[in-house]
């Protein structure tokens, strides 16, 4: 997928990078500040100096394997809200998503 | 935590953003879709690489990972004395200066590499394949990886390992679970450590950790242990003794 956007990117004939808004679940591992860290220090020297990284925390959802239940829960309580049960599917929470790409042409 | 180490340009992927570097192209168009992507998908390549090299040896790699001084070196120690004369252990070591855990090991007659991260406060897939190249893989059958002391990058960092187990302490408390659902959620097994002290705190109850646990929809197991008084020894050496056999059995036969 982040090579999709890479792809448009290429065809827009893209110059500079303004913005990159970035999906992360609670449950990815992934700290927003890492990774605004990382950034920090990953783009300089790059035409995606001046880029600003925008996270946006995703909802945690799980799906009851008991009675079948989809309910939004939290990180640490991925119980059923229908029965309460603990047998749960995360459904969402975990992802890592690159939602958009702000670029430059000129 | 990774705020002031910056630990995700570890040296092994230092090479991502120096001059000349795969991203260091200043004409590159969008760099920062690389660079982003790339941060975890070069860990991710490496450690499948590492995974490779442990098949092809028939070794079995286990993830150490907890807060710091929850009993890792130690349950590595005991786990050792019990299991030597059985299996052919080896164990990487991962700790930010020191090389005291690695000697530790060695003095218990089995090969020891210690990585010192320095400011990184986890281990990468580069650094164990450093440590893979000092390991003699061919004579082992288990491989055990202690992980820096930390509950939340290890989490994010495959090392190319086929378990992870994730210590608690009974000294930390029992909500800990709760505060760090990712590290707890990737453990194939959970070990209570230091559990001859249960007596003396009143603040710990196990089952409190188990509720937790059960919140994240843990479904793997739970192991009281003492690798002072050996208590739940036997559950975690019957574990592993069943993760070993069913890895030989998996494993191709060619070396
Ligand atoms: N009472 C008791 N003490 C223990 C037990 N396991 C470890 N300890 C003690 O706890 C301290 C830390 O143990 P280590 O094994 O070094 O912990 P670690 O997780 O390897 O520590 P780091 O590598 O520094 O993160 C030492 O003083 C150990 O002797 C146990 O089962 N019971
Ligand atoms: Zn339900
Ligand atoms: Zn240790
Ligand atoms: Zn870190
Ligand atoms: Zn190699």
């Amino acid at each position: 997928m982040l090579r999709q956007v890479e792809e448009i990117a290429q065809r827009e004939q893209a110059t500079s990078v303004e913005r990159i808004v970035i999906q992360i679940g609670p449950l990815s591992g992934v700290v927003p500040e890492l990774l605004q860290q990382a950034f920090t220090i990953a783009r300089c020297g790059t035409r995606a100096e001046a880029a600003e990284l925008v996270t946006q925390t995703q909802p945690v959802r799980v799906h009851c394997l008991q009675c079948g239940y989809d309910s939004d829960a939290q990180a640490n309580r991925l119980l059923c809200a229908k029965c309460g049960d603990y047998r749960t599917r995360l459904i969402s929470g975990d992802e890592l998503l690159l939602a958009s790409v702000e670029l430059t042409k000129n | 935590m990774c705020d002031t180490c910056g630990c995700n340009v570890t040296h092994g992927n230092r090479h991502l953003i120096e001059e000349g570097g795969k991203h260091a192209h200043t004409s590159d168009d969008h760099v920062a879709i690389e660079v982003l992507e790339n941060l975890l998908s070069e860990n991710d390549h490496q450690a499948a690489h590492n995974r490779e090299h442990f098949e092809r040896h028939g070794v079995l790699a286990i993830n150490l990972m907890s807060s710091p001084g929850s009993g890792k070196t130690r349950l590595l120690e005991r786990t050792i004395d019990h299991l030597k004369e059985r299996y052919k252990i080896g164990v990487i070591e991962g700790d930010l200066e020191t090389e005291n855990d690695a000697q530790r090991i060695r003095d218990k007659g089995v090969p020891a590499v210690q990585i010192t991260t320095g400011t990184a406060c986890h281990l990468d897939a580069h650094m164990i394949h450093q440590a893979l190249h000092q390991t003699p893989l061919d004579e082992l059958d288990l491989l055990f990886i202690e992980n820096v002391g930390n509950l939340v990058c290890p989490a994010s960092f495959d090392l190319g390992q086929h378990l992870n187990v994730t210590l608690l302490s009974v000294t930390e408390g029992d909500d800990k679970p709760a505060k760090y659902p990712v590290i707890f959620r990737a453990a194939d097994h959970v070990l209570i450590t230091k559990s001859d002290l249960l007596p003396l705190l009143d603040d710990f109850d196990p089952d409190n950790a188990g509720q937790a646990l059960q919140q994240l929809a843990y479904k793997n197991p739970i192991t009281l242990v003492s690798a002072k008084s050996d208590q739940g020894m036997d559950e975690w050496l019957n574990w592993l003794e069943a993760q070993l056999s069913q890895a030989t059995a998996t494993e191709p036969a060619t070396v």
